[in-house]
């Protein structure tokens, strides 16, 4: 497939631009491949065009056309104008709706230009194939290809365990990725249990994701662990290997829990179709906990009706308020925050080990697991902690990041498999990060970056739904990685919190519905005026740093520099 | 003190108001002629001024004791488990006594004593002078004058002695139209802007009935649309919904007819009345207060109490006002029915977002001074000061602080005060603590020689505005009449967590950004000051050995913390938001703080068995 063959109009001249709260800017539009750009009219005097818009097609969510004056439909009444103003007249209005919420209009003379660049962005925008995406292309000159792809070794991570525990050990079973495709190739796995078994209690597991290592609670030696559900079926079949696995993981007499994502109801449902869940009988030592919480398309639709409303400046108080109300965005926050809560909690202070799953073990197991890291672990709240947190839980874990974010609030496409789980996550932070303000090292920033990322990047990082994948698609080789970028110093400066200071504490959120906030930031992002509030962020910040620099540099650059300063004279004489 | 019918209580338990797991402290309950005092066994001191209660409750006795609830004007609620039922049951009467008041004469502002002598305390009422804030706004000028006709209080009893209307309204003319309106409060003058040279008014509602005309007060009205040379028309707010404004006709009062009135342009803004809000209020709390809310029913009753409506309704009327002054610079007369409650509010609120002098520290209070105490907000009723009708009751002044707050959110520069100073004055105006908000009206106040007997707040406000200021404050806001344009779009309005569970610790941020910047601008200040006090000295030893000057900025680099200075009239009462010592406070605060730890009492309920997890539950809850 070509690009060019997708884009029935490259250049059309004279269109206007217009976003919330921007001024309105004309230009030159062109379509590339991957971008979509604005560049001003170059004044009189021959200078050339400043850019006004450098879009991502990828991040465009829906396109909307409207095409208005249609001449032709009305007789001409008057002989005026010698050119054909039936055709001139004419013009259309794209509205290109993104998936990092913002929404742009463009006013584009020319009926069949406008429905041309509509059809063309529409095409370019649902290109499917991975490696057709803008991160194949994207070669930024002051990064390396390999750059960033291999910070977070999981042999690091073990071996900071390793060096507390000889219990668990780090496995390559996986390494051509079939005892599991949506897992990475290394696990961290009892130490006790072999391969072999692994193998067979990887059977016993949707997709064969097998009870593995997320977590160790270094303060009492307990562990969190992560897999899909159990594959017991209407014959409540058993796995004896998948029971010494589990097994092995508690002493005699210890007391493990599983929490299960899915309400007792549904997990019971799950059997009808091969699934299930840990009977009491066979896992005697575990207790079993069932917090649902809500994945797929009530998730996903969720997240479109609270945009939804976001967007409707017209509302009143009390529409607001039941709209707010009835998209329940706010109640997913507080349902995974809670259960992470109750991970952490049975971790911390019930010193009991945590086993999570749900169905497939590949989405709201994660959430749970993720944020229940960044709540013990004061490691997981540094920039790159919470990189390797990601990399680790999210990525290689094996969320389908591009099921779940190939299309955003905005969508008019059919659903598919999206769901905004890595939001969700993301929104969960941010609440700690309110109702923690220095506790993480990085910013709101970084986390609307995120965002903006998973769901359309210049970079590799979140393509493709599993390790097996990015391996197929050569992914590390052909694309540039997001963290080599994020973690240049120029950039990085950008997304850090300047308040941060380290907290070697576990942070123990409120979940009262009073606590818990709508993330405006991110929801309002493009809609609400923020001048204000940046600039009081801007504020905060310098406060911050004058109050370093005095004390460190400032009042010792200037007094060394009044102490120089006859020194300085002096040179300058001679 | 012939109230108080025991004095100390032993073995009291403090339950947690959000905890399910019964979480309580132990200590000891004293009733004092002033205050209840809790001292729990780890002495943590939990006082409260028995002005301040608003309800106190016996619920029926349980098996650890007899449970008194006790409901606070500050939205602080306390929860005691009284062991005997006898002593219950006398406390619950003394404070029933304490906490209500028949006299003025008995507030604690009568008793109340911070050590300052006559002088400072003559002073201090002197601090806030309102004809000098009308000197500053620019009048008197060619077209507004100082009208002595209510010298005596004669016209109105519950405005001002001093009055500001326009050069062209005779005597006749205010006295005359001070007839046609309800409880004689005629239209004067409430805000002046210099630069569009147009006027916010107040006023009451019109005695107008079905037809009824007043010729002066049509040229009262006139002649404040010519006391503006810029544009002649002006506008005439109702602050009351249309509903209520028509039903008053039947009462013989009304609105203006726009056909009698030449070059009105008339607008209903539909602020509800106290009654609404009063309910409003009380069903705010109820979902607020409710154990184990879900964040649906948290939304859906934060909905149907009407609460957030009635906020953006205040300021909108607001919004709307300020348009017609800063863009048409038109005036605008104001009123409601009687111009105390609303009008109070959307003319405060509207020369706050006008003129930046009132988003200072000292402006504020002076805007409270002019706004809502000397134009007669009927605090003593609205707070229930004394033992009145309930139906007097109306948190419109917390509406006010609120809308305010509401303002700081979406301008975090634009003031130079911080939340805490609203917390504070809140607390005040229900404390009867201090003489500025006793009574109804100025001329109550005169009466009751509030100025002899009872001391200002606002000095003692001053004298710790360090720990009011906002360090964010930025002098892009502060030139003069710099306008603030908010945004009135439903999602900007924000539940005030900090106002109605100022008490409940568990659910706040356990860093205060606040606390921490604050300090750090005042290191920041301090440090800039040593620089310079050393440059100063470096210029003088110029040659001398360097040693000696780097030994002594190692020195200063680290001023000790800046110790707030806490006046007596304070040191009873615990600080509003928590402010701890520690200023970047390390915490990760505690599970059995918060809600998640009643799923570990849920399941070890349904599965007795497990002992370890009981175990565990009762270490949390302890």
């Amino acid at each position: 497939m070509e690009f060019s063959e997708l884009i029935k109009t490259a250049t059309v001249e004279s269109v206007l631009l217009a976003g919330t709260g921007l001024p309105a800017v004309r230009g030159t539009l062109c379509i590339t491949s991957h971008h979509l750009l604005l560049s001003s009219c170059p004044g009189g005097d021959g200078q050339p065009g400043t850019v006004e818009l450098w879009l991502l097609i990828r991040n465009v969510d829906a396109v909307e056309k409207r095409v208005q004056n249609l001449g032709w439909y009305q007789p001409p009444r008057t002989n005026g104008s010698p050119r054909d103003t039936r055709l001139a007249g004419s013009s259309g209005t794209i509205t290109l709706r993104c998936k990092d919420l913002k929404v742009l209009q463009l006013e584009i003379p020319g009926m069949e230009e406008c429905l041309n660049i509509a059809s063309s962005i529409e095409a370019l925008s649902s290109v499917d194939s991975v490696m057709m995406m803008y991160p194949f292309f994207y070669r930024p000159q002051d990064l390396r290809l390999e750059e960033g792809w291999h910070l977070f070794p999981l042999e690091q991570y073990f071996q900071k365990i390793a060096a507390q525990t000889n219990q668990w050990r780090l496995s390559d079973l996986n390494r051509d990725f079939t005892t599991c495709p949506t897992y990475p190739a290394g696990v961290i796995v009892p130490a006790a249990v072999s391969d072999d078994t692994l193998r067979r209690a990887a059977r016993f597991r949707q997709g064969g994701r097998f009870p593995v290592l997320s977590y160790y609670h270094p303060r009492n030696g307990t562990v969190m662990l992560r897999s899909s559900q159990p594959l017991t079926g209407p014959n409540r079949k058993r796995c004896p290997e998948d029971e010494v696995l589990l097994g092995t993981v508690l002493d005699e007499g210890e007391r493990g829990f599983i929490i299960d994502t899915r309400s007792a109801q549904a997990a019971k449902q799950a059997r009808m179709t091969g699934g299930g869940t840990e009977p009491k009988s066979s896992y005697p030592q575990w207790k079993r906990l069932h917090r649902p919480l809500e994945r797929g398309r009530p998730l996903q639709e969720s997240f479109i009706k609270l945009v939804e409303a976001c967007n409707d400046a017209s509302l009143s108080m009390d529409r607001w308020l039941s709209r707010l109300e009835s998209c329940r965005w706010l109640s997913h926050v507080k349902a995974a925050l809670s259960t992470a809560c109750l991970a952490a909690q049975c971790l911390d202070r019930e010193e009991a080990s945590v086993l999570v799953h749900g169905a497939e073990g590949t989405d709201t197991t994660l959430l749970v697991t993720a944020l229940a890291q960044v709540i013990l672990d004061p490691g997981c709240r540094t920039m790159v902690g919470f990189q390797g947190l990601l990399e680790r839980e999210w990525i290689e874990a094996g969320h389908p990041f591009h099921l779940r974010c190939a299309r955003s609030a905005y969508s008019h496409a059919r659903l598919k498999q999206e769901a905004p789980l890595f939001l969700l996550f993301l929104d969960c932070v941010w609440q700690l990060s309110r109702q923690f303000p220095f506790s993480l090292e990085f910013g709101e920033s970084l986390l609307l970056a995120l965002f903006d990322n998973a769901y359309a990047s210049d970079y590799g990082t979140f393509l493709c739904n599993n390790e097996k994948e990015r391996c197929l698609c050569k992914v590390k080789e052909n694309t540039h990685s997001l963290w080599a970028w994020l973690n240049q110093p120029e950039e990085k400066k950008k997304y850090l919190n300047p308040l941060y200071s380290h907290n070697p504490l576990v942070i123990w959120p409120s979940v009262e519905p009073q606590s818990i906030q709508l993330w405006q930031g991110l929801f309002f992002r493009w809609i609400r005026p923020s001048q204000y509030l940046e600039e009081a962020r801007a504020e905060m910040q310098r406060l911050v740093e004058a109050k370093e620099a005095p004390a460190k540099e400032s009042a010792g650059s200037r007094l060394s520099r009044s102490l120089s300063d006859p020194a300085a004279r002096t040179e300058n004489e001679r | 003190m012939e109230h108080i019918r025991t004095t100390k209580v032993e073995q009291v338990k403090l339950l947690d108001r959000f905890s399910t797991s019964n979480k309580s402290l132990t200590g000891t309950l004293y009733l004092t002629a002033t205050h209840l005092l809790f001292i729990d066994s780890s002495r943590r001191e939990t006082w409260i001024l028995h002005h301040h209660i608003a309800a106190v409750e016996k619920l029926p006795l349980t098996t650890s004791g007899c449970p008194l609830v006790i409901q606070c004007k500050n939205f602080r609620i306390v929860h005691f488990v009284v062991p005997r039922e006898r002593d219950c049951h006398d406390v619950y009467n003394s404070l029933l006594q304490l906490s209500r008041t028949a006299k003025y004469e008995e507030l604690y502002a009568f008793s109340y004593n911070p050590k300052q002598n006559e002088s400072e305390q003559v002073k201090g009422w002197q601090l806030i002078d309102l004809a000098e804030e009308y000197k500053r706004m620019g009048v008197p000028n060619d077209y507004w004058q100082l009208s002595d006709a209510n010298r005596d209080y004669k016209i109105c009893e519950t405005y001002p002695r001093d009055l500001y209307v326009p050069r062209t309204a005779s005597k006749p003319i205010i006295v005359g139209s001070s007839k046609f309106r309800s409880k004689g409060r005629f239209p004067v003058l409430s805000y002046y802007h210099k630069d569009k040279k147009a006027a916010i008014c107040r006023c009451s509602q019109p005695l107008s009935g079905f037809s009824a005309r007043c010729l002066e007060d049509e040229h009262m009205l006139q002649a404040i649309s010519k006391a503006n040379p810029s544009n002649r028309y002006m506008y005439v707010m109702d602050t009351r919904p249309k509903l209520n404004a028509m039903a008053n006709r039947a009462a013989g009062k009304g609105y203006e007819n726009e056909d009698n009135y030449s070059n009105i342009r008339f607008q209903f803004v539909g602020i509800e009345n106290i009654h609404v809000m009063r309910s409003s209020l009380q069903k705010l709390l109820e979902v607020s207060g409710t154990k184990g809310l879900s964040v649906n029913d948290f939304l859906s009753g934060l909905e149907s109490s009407g609460w957030l409506r009635h906020i953006k309704a205040v300021l909108d009327a607001a919004v709307f006002l300020v348009k017609a002054i800063a863009v048409e610079s038109a005036s605008v007369l104001v009123h409601c029915s009687d111009g105390w409650d609303r009008t109070s509010q959307v003319c405060s609120l509207g020369a706050l977002l006008l003129d930046s002098y009132y988003r200072t520290i000292k402006g504020f209070m002076v805007l409270i001074e002019k706004d809502w105490i000397s134009f007669g907000h009927k605090f003593s009723d609205r707070c229930c000061q004394l033992d009145g009708d309930p139906k007097e009751i109306s948190p419109v002044f917390t509406q006010f602080l609120e809308s305010v707050w509401n303002l700081m959110e979406q301008f975090p520069q634009a003031f130079e005060y911080n939340e805490a100073f609203l917390l504070q004055i809140h607390e005040h105006v229900h404390s009867c603590q201090f003489g500025n908000f006793l009574g109804n009206c100025q001329k109550e106040r005169e009466e009751l020689k509030l100025k002899e007997k009872t001391y200002s707040l606002w000095p003692f406000l001053l004298d710790e505005q360090k720990k009011y200021q906002n360090p964010l404050y930025s002098p892009d806001f502060s030139p003069e009449l710099t306008l603030l344009e908010p945004n009135t779009v439903s999602f900007n309005f924000k539940f005030w967590r900090n106002m109605y569970h100022q008490f409940d610790r568990s659910m706040h941020p356990r860093q205060s950004v606040y606390d921490l910047i604050m300090n750090m601008s005042e290191q920041n200040k301090q440090l800039e000051k040593d620089i310079k006090e050393l440059e100063a000295k470096i210029k003088q030893k110029n040659g001398q050995p360097d040693a000696v000057i780097l030994k002594e900025h190692q020195q200063s680099a680290h001023p000790a913390p800046v110790a707030l200075k806490t006046p007596p009239c304070f040191k009873k009462e615990q600080p509003l938001i928590p402010v701890n010592d520690a200023v970047r406070t390390i915490e990760g605060s505690n599970t059995a703080d918060n809600r998640y730890s009643e799923f570990m009492e849920e399941f070890s309920k349904a599965e007795p068995a497990v002992v370890s997890l009981e175990y565990g539950v009762a270490r949390m809850t302890c």
